[in-house]
Formats: C-alpha cells, sequence, structure tokens
C-alpha cells in the first residue's frame, strides 16, 4: 500500500539527497575528524562543511553551533548551562504549551531541585498570555525556554521580540526551534536569543542528531564531560555520519523555504478548506494566520481521535491525534487543553503536518478518506444526531 | 500503536449492531463526551427476560468500540439473569485480550449492561456507596478496593487501568495508594 505522509511534526522521511550524502561516510570514510593525519580530516572537513550548512540556515557561526545527539539532549543541555551561569537565582520561565522536552524538565527541576516555575498560560488561540510574562521576568529569573513553534498547532510565538527583553532584562533566553527550522525563516541575528535547539530528524535529516546554538560570548557549561570534542563543550565522539547529513538537510531546508512557505502552505489551506467544507461540525485549532505553513490541527465534533486515525491507517494516511486515550490520559493533550478547546472537538482533533513531498492528489484522498471516516464514526457515536451533536 | 488483536481490529472495523435499536425496551448509558469515551447499550427484552435484540452507540477509541461490538454478541440470546453474571472479563477474553491501558473499555461494557438491566427492571441504581475517591471520573473507595480484589491489582498505574480512577487530574493518587493497602490488608 502506497502510504500518505502527513506527520511530519513527528518525524520526516530522510531526504535522497540527504542519504547520498552520508554513505561513504558510512563504508569507505570512517576517519575520527580529530586525529592528526589526512584520512581523518577528510571526515573533519565535511563536519566543518556541515557545521556552516547548519549556521546558515540560522545565520550564526559556525563556531556556534554544537552537535548533540536529539533535541531533547539540546534542550536539557541549554537549561543545565543557564542554571550554572547563574546558580544564585532560583527562578525559571516557561509556558504551557511546551514539548515535554523542556516541560517535564521544568517540573523536574521545580519538584527536585527547588526551582520556582512559572509557566505562562495561552489564550483560546494559543497565543502566550505577554502579561504573564513580563510580569514574571525578575532578577531572580535564570532563563527563559519558549517554543519558537508550537508543534501540535503550528502557533508561532514572539521569540524575537520576548529574547530583545530578556536580554534587556540580564535573563539567558532558549528557544526550543525543533518545529520552527526550516519552516519559517529564523535568524538569531535579528531574535537575540542566546541557544536553540533544532533536531535532525524533523527537517529530512536523521534520527540521532541535534543542534544547539549558543551566541558567541555566552559562558557554556557542558552536560556532558569528558574529551575535547566540540571545543570542550560536549564530550563523545561526533556522530559523523548524521552530522553530515544535516548538514545537507540545512542546505535544502534553506534552499527550499521559499516552497514551504507558498507551495506546502497552500496544500496545508486547501487541506483545511476542503475539511471544513464537507464535513460539518469542525473547528481548525490554534491562530489562524500565525501558524506553520505545514501544520493542521483540526477537530471533529462526537468523535474520537484514536478511532480516526485506524481508519486513516486503512487508506495508508499518517497523522497524529490530540488526543491519547489511554486509562492514565484520557484527557486531550495538554496544549488543547490550556487552550481550553472544547471536549466535544478535543477528543476528536487530528493534526495533519505536512512536508514538500506531499501532492494535491494526496490532498483529495485525505478528505475523500476523511469524509468516508467521520460520518461513519458519527453514525454510531451517542453524541450526534441528525447531522449535529445532541 | 497498540497491541490489539485481529479480533479487537475486525470488530472495531466491522462493528456488529451499532446504532439505533428501533423498540428498545431497556437503555444504559455510561461515560461521557469529558471523560473521552461513552457508550449507550440498548436492549430488546421479551416477556421471558430474554435479551432478544441488542445494539449499541459508542463515542470512543477503537478498543471501546470493540468492546461494545463484542458485548452485544455475547449477551443477545441470553436471559436477564444470565446477562447480569458477564463481566468485563469475559468482553476481553471473547476479543482475544485488551491492553491493560485499555482495560476501562471493557469495564464500560458491563457498567453500562448493569444499568441497562436495572433500566429494565425499574429499579433505581442506588446512590453509589462508599466515598468518592477520584473526582473526576467519580470513582469510589469501595469500586477500587472491589477492582483490587477481583483482578489482583498492586500498583495505582493497575487500578487506573481498570477504573480509571486517577486518570483525570490526579490529585487522588496518593488516596488510591491508601486504598490499594487497606484492600490488601482486607483481602
Amino acid at each position: 500500500m502506497n502510504v500518505i505522509y502527513t506527520d511530519n511534526n513527528a518525524t520526516t522521511k530522510v531526504a535522497d539527497e540527504v542519504v547520498q550524502e552520508m554513505v561513504p561516510y558510512l563504508g569507505e570514510f570512517y576517519g575520527n575528524p580529530s586525529s592528526m593525519h589526512t584520512f581523518g580530516d577528510q571526515v573533519g572537513a565535511k563536519v566543518r562543511k556541515a557545521r556552516q550548512q547548519v549556521a546558515d540556515l540560522i545565520n550564526a557561526d559556525p563556531e556556534e553551533i554544537l552537535f548533540t545527539s536529539c533535541g531533547t539532549e539540546s534542550d536539557n543541555s541549554a537549561i543545565h548551562s543557564a542554571l550554572n551561569t547563574f546558580p544564585e537565582r532560583n527562578h525559571i520561565i516557561t509556558s504551557v504549551v511546551e514539548h515535554p522536552a523542556i516541560l517535564n524538565l521544568f517540573k523536574h527541576l521545580e519538584a527536585e531541585k527547588g526551582y520556582e516555575v512559572t509557566l505562562v498560560p495561552v489564550d483560546k488561540q494559543g497565543r502566550l498570555d505577554m502579561d504573564v510574562l513580563y510580569g514574571a521576568m525578575s532578577e531572580n529569573t535564570a532563563v527563559i525556554s519558549l517554543m519558537w513553534a508550537n508543534n501540535e498547532t503550528g502557533v508561532i510565538f514572539p521569540i524575537e521580540e520576548v529574547a530583545k527583553k530578556a536580554r534587556e532584562k540580564g535573563i539567558l533566553f532558549h528557544t526550543d526551534a525543533v518545529q520552527a527550522a526550516g519552516k519559517v525563516p529564523i535568524d538569531v541575528q535579528a531574535a537575540p536569543v542566546d541557544m536553540l535547539s533544532m533536531s535532525g530528524h524533523k527537517i529530512h535529516a536523521p534520527k540521532g542528531i541535534g543542534v544547539l546554538y549558543i551566541r558567541k560570548g555566552l559562558k557554556f557549561y557542558p552536560h556532558l564531560i569528558g574529551g575535547h570534542q566540540e571545543e570542550g563543550r560536549r564530550a563523545g565522539t561526533e556522530n559523523t555520519v548524521s552530522i553530515i547529513g544535516l548538514g545537507k538537510a540545512c542546505e535544502l531546508a534553506r534552499e527550499g523555504l521559499d516552497f514551504m512557505n507558498t507551495e506546502v502552505r497552500g496544500l496545508r489551506d486547501y487541506l483545511q478548506a476542503q475539511l471544513l467544507e464537507k464535513i460539518p461540525g469542525t473547528s481548525v485549532n490554534g491562530e489562524l494566520d500565525n501558524r506553520l505553513p505545514n501544520t493542521l490541527s483540526i477537530g471533529f465534533d462526537a468523535v474520537e481521535g484514536e478511532s480516526i486515525l485506524m481508519l486513516l491507517d486503512r487508506d495508508g494516511i499518517c497523522a497524529s491525534s490530540g488526543s491519547a486515550c489511554t486509562s492514565g490520559s484520557l484527557d486531550p493533550s495538554h496544549v488543547l487543553m490550556a487552550m481550553e478547546v472544547p471536549f466535544k472537538s478535543a477528543h476528536g482533533t487530528i493534526r495533519f503536518s505536512l512536508s514538500h513531498y506531499n501532492t494535491r492528489d494526496e490532498m483529495d484522498k485525505i478528505v475523500a478518506n476523511m469524509v468516508d471516516t467521520i460520518d461513519r464514526l458519527r453514525q454510531m457515536s451517542p453524541f450526534w444526531k441528525d447531522g449535529k451533536m445532541i | 500503536m497498540w497491541d490489539y488483536t485481529d479480533k479487537v481490529k475486525e470488530h472495531f472495523l466491522n462493528p456488529r449492531n451499532a446504532g439505533e435499536l428501533e423498540g428498545a425496551n431497556a437503555v444504559g448509558e455510561t461515560g461521557s463526551l469529558s471523560c473521552g469515551d461513552a457508550l449507550k447499550l440498548m436492549l430488546k427484552v421479551n416477556d421471558n427476560e430474554r435479551i432478544t435484540d441488542a445494539s449499541f452507540m459508542t463515542f470512543g477509541c477503537a478498543s471501546a468500540v470493540a468492546s461494545s461490538s463484542a458485548l452485544t454478541e455475547i449477551i443477545k440470546g441470553m436471559t436477564l439473569d444470565e446477562a447480569a453474571k458477564v463481566t468485563n472479563d469475559d468482553i476481553s477474553d471473547f476479543l482475544g485480550g485488551l491492553p491493560k491501558e485499555k482495560m476501562h473499555c471493557s469495564v464500560m461494557g458491563q457498567q453500562a449492561l448493569s444499568k441497562a438491566i436495572a433500566d429494565y427492571r425499574g429499579i433505581q441504581i442506588e446512590e453509589k456507596p462508599g466515598e468518592i475517591v477520584c473526582e473526576c471520573f467519580d470513582v469510589t473507595d469501595l469500586e477500587i478496593i472491589d477492582a483490587v480484589q477481583a483482578h489482583n491489582l498492586t500498583t495505582v498505574d493497575d487500578v487506573t487501568h481498570y477504573t480509571k480512577a486517577g486518570g483525570g487530574c490526579g490529585k487522588c493518587l496518593d488516596r488510591i495508594a491508601e486504598v490499594i493497602e487497606l484492600a490488601k490488608a482486607k483481602g
């Protein structure tokens, strides 16, 4: 069965160009980039090139790029360093809709290390409560961490504005840009963030490679202690093959940014319009005109997400739901709950996240399946009768 | 993905007896929209108290739909006395088992069945005895004790999987742990 892959905020296809770039370094060129011989430095040169390619995607300097194992490691390393920078401060700020890589880290710091945590709420469209955010900043605040864009709804936060404010106040600012990278322009000169996390597998590089941007001049306290790799900022022999793949992926992402914001956005808007038109009792989650161009979080009244996913799966369509029906958490996702999305549509929320590999024909197939799927589930739903909620 | 048996998948994709039942004379409803799953069970019961037809309407995940479908197949043709003895384990067994995180789906079936039987017999289901432990899902200490003893549950997670207690805000997790200790002491 052909797969229609619209779950790109979960992970992405490794681009063919990226695979081609990596293959020689899986086999023939196995040298260690730190070695003092030409054989090793053939790999070293490719790693240097990759560092430049990554830096170019976000308008940084190559020396500001640290390779890690994943977005979560980048996030943890950034916060670890920030807290070591200000050992006398015990207040930290993030938002209620962060990815667990930040949210659970902050909850851990609160419960186990005694930090005072401010969780900034969002409104019904997923926008940050700026009054709470600015009101919470104080001389005791060590670090603020906010995602550039939300993985579930695609809503974009005003990172440039907050980063400037944090700088004025002398507070370190970190952003989790795992979802934003490659989808919207990122310029660390315009948005003065101190640290920024990215992940390879969200931008058509392999899993197991991440990036932490660390602004030049910022004191960095390493999370992994050991050898001298990465200028002493992360010990451990580099994941050379994946780094080389990530470099290529960043180059492709930079070149593809226009396409993402025109063609892919057009496909997403088409899918959204078709679903809204053809299926009653449907609503889109998040601030409509301030979202990632590839992301659609859309709720269907009176039906449940896992059932929808299983019926999509029959046609090879891959998407995500906004809730996990496990006994441990029958609640919709923390993001939808924070936005106060009503239960009637929160349980039936599906996230479609597109890439440049998707086609209009695929969107039509998704729409056809969804019309049938939602109708079928509503026919057996006790909350749906004669074309509306009861 | 969930490790569903082929039978669970089959009953989800081709549910038996889904939809309204014309002429139903016994109805049992459980769950709600906010809970994330709900079931309305409809029965036709003849003068000999035999279930001649059954149907369901379910809002929920694949295993909730499959459990509802299985329930209707199990009870059709039974007398109400026989049906009253059907347990959630019977529903799970019929489907070749459910993931433990999904056992509450089968419990929901059993609850709707009890309510439908009570509805036919005109019995007002009494206020639940015991003290509410989980306010999110309206679960009492006695219900937790029953579940712990019937299924040899040992952890708070187990109790949540079976009864949903603790699956909402999580405020009652410590209290559930106490009730488990109490149940073990009694058992």
